[in-house]
């Protein structure tokens, strides 16, 4: 699949986000089209990132670029005119948006995540089951069989916000957050499904969990998952889950 | 060479300049509240400015060296002594073998930096020694600093060992010996009475009812006990939006502040989450976040609108004093 070429003039706004970093938005609405163009800016960064960058943060619909003011001041003046450090990075960011010119294959890695569904991993099954008026095994079906894209990562290290996810099985946040949400936890909020690295607080339904880490904090990257996957989910049985060893190869 | 904590203080952390580069994967930044005083404190004692520090908040800890060291101390007055008398701050400090340093009544401020020449010998993970305290990762094993824990101090820097054997060989009989000349800390802190925190315009700034925007900037608004390292909670007029409905997560940053359906604000601060899906109404100006960082909960702010030009105009300022500072540190040694 190829990528539609950004269109500086009616796909791409650019605003302040504080003194020292910009926001590039790339529409409204959190879509494919959206998302590859995040994602080619993004790609494009890691590869040739400009003297003052310090990291960007993508998101659903935009990206914020995070620079050192001094250094871009410093540096750019002469080419760029005597400007604010905020209209260099914006010039430096229009620029390089040009290049972007939509060659290049979207080969998005595919990423198969074991779970063990309901039981103690999965007390809200029942749950979601019931509300969407299926049984729980339907509900597995239909959270198995889908693809979910990973708009971005947050919230938490290594924390998916997948999109894809049936109306069928959505369900609402439980009235109140548990204390305590194991690392590892499958989870349905309305229409969204994610995965909990760490052990957080939370009001997600449960309905399963994997025994694969999320967050890797001595790897680089220290995320199993990156903005651009795609996830699919794989049900394993309880003996698999306890005897799971190490990760997975992507 | 090594520290032994006595007494751990309230709240005392490994702390460096912060963990950037991997906010893109959800890791979340930590690093110093006041950058500014943790850069001090190590460029005082001869290290990288981006080096490992104690972070102190409010009690502070009671620690012992267990060999002749160079250190600093820099942020909050929380009333430090060696041995008893009082420990100069804001200039590089010789404290004999067995001495012990304590903190007492906070004077000043809510965060000291206490840094030793050579730095701290920790692993870094993710390019940074800070702590993540509740993803108890980084730093020190993680946590906060606890009863009897040793840390290891690092290599001297040239600069560090010329400094040291020129307080060396000063005569003292005392538990330490610090130099003359220091850092005035209210070319950090202008007045310690200001409670004004400049803002810039939030992404959704807009959100607020014309009766929000006017309580934005002319109210006072009160940290709460509710903060943190992650953000402070503020309780001021709970302000209204005029525009309400889910919002798309997206980057925050340090300073932002974000407003949640109760009305009343939260100012993101080092451990912020890297993501947030709350209207962010406002962007703390950064050369007043060292400042901010100083605030202690139950203290008011206010806020002050200005423009990007404004802010970019005070932040080129700030580093170019903070920049004379340490060519003037650097001449000393």
């Amino acid at each position: 699949m190829a990528h539609t070429k950004i269109d500086l003039r009616t796909n791409v706004h650019i605003e302040p986000f504080s003194d020292s970093a910009i926001l590039i938005e790339f529409g409204k609405e959190a879509n494919k089209d959206t998302h590859q163009h995040i994602q080619q800016l993004t790609r494009y960064l890691d590869q040739h990132s400009f003297l003052g960058f310090i990291e960007y943060i993508p998101a659903f619909t935009n990206v914020v670029v995070f620079y050192d003011p001094l250094v871009i001041y410093e540096n750019y003046q002469n080419s760029l005119q005597k400007v604010s450090p905020y209209k260099i990075v914006s010039a430096l960011l229009a620029e390089i948006m040009e290049k972007l010119n939509g060659d290049g294959e979207y080969n998005p890695r595919i990423v198969e995540i074991p779970v063990c569904y309901g039981g103690e991993f999965g007390p809200d099954l029942e749950l979601v089951a019931s509300i969407n008026k299926l049984t729980p095994e339907e509900v597995i079906t239909i959270h198995t069989s889908g693809e979910y894209l990973v708009h971005m990562i947050g919230f938490a290290p290594g924390f998916p916000f997948l999109g894809g996810m049936s109306k069928k099985i959505a369900a609402p946040r439980q009235p109140s957050p548990r204390p305590l949400i194991p690392p590892g936890s499958v989870g349905i909020a309305g229409v969204q499904t994610g995965v909990y690295p760490i052990g957080t607080p939370g009001g997600w339904n449960l309905i399963g969990r994997t025994p694969v880490d999320l967050f890797l904090p001595k790897e680089n990257p220290p995320s199993l998952l990156q903005a651009g996957d795609m996830v699919k989910f794989r049900p394993i049985s309880q003996e698999e889950y306890n005897g799971w060893k190490g990760g997975i190869s992507i | 060479m090594s520290i032994t904590v006595l007494r751990p203080g309230l709240l005392t952390s490994i702390q460096d300049t912060g963990r950037y580069g991997f906010q893109k994967y959800g890791v979340i930044a930590n690093g110093a509240m006041d950058v500014y005083s943790l850069k001090m404190a190590n460029v005082l004692v001869g290290n990288k400015e981006a080096e490992a520090a104690l972070e102190i908040t409010l009690m502070g800890p009671m620690i012992s060296a267990n060999k002749d060291m160079l250190i600093a101390i820099t942020g909050a007055d929380l009333s430090p002594t060696v041995d008893g008398l009082p420990l100069p701050a804001w200039r590089p400090v010789l404290i004999k073998k067995g001495s012990i340093i304590k903190f007492g009544v906070p004077k000043f401020g809510c965060r000291a930096y206490l840094a030793v020449a050579g730095g701290f010998a920790l692993e870094k993970l993710m390019h940074s020694k800070s702590t993540y305290l509740r993803g108890e990762i980084g730093g020190f094993k993680g946590r906060a600093l606890q009863k009897e824990d040793i840390l290891e101090i690092g290599e001297y820097s040239q600069h560090s060992m010329q400094l040291f054997s020129k307080l060396q060989n000063r005569d003292s009989a005392g538990s330490f010996v610090a130099t003359d000349w220091f850092i005035d800390p209210q070319l950090f802190f202008p007045s310690s009475n200001e409670t004004l925190i400049r803002v810039l315009p939030g992404r959704q700034y807009h959100y607020l009812t014309e009766k929000g925007k006017k309580e934005l900037s002319e109210e006072v608004f009160q940290i709460t006990p509710q903060s943190d390292r992650m953000g402070f909670r503020l309780s001021g007029p709970a302000m209204e939006l005029q525009e309400k409905g889910d919002m798309l997560s997206e980057a925050v940053a340090f300073g932002t502040v974000q407003l949640p359906p109760n009305g009343n604000p939260i100012i993101l601060l080092a451990d912020r989450q890297t993501t947030g899906g709350y209207p962010k109404i406002a962007q703390v100006a950064s050369v007043d976040l060292a400042y901010l960082a100083q605030r202690k909960p139950g203290e008011t702010i206010r806020f002050r609108l200005i423009t990007l030009d404004e802010a970019e105009q005070l932040y080129l300022a700030k580093e170019r004093l903070w920049k004379q500072l340490k060519h003037a540190v650097l001449l000393k040694q």
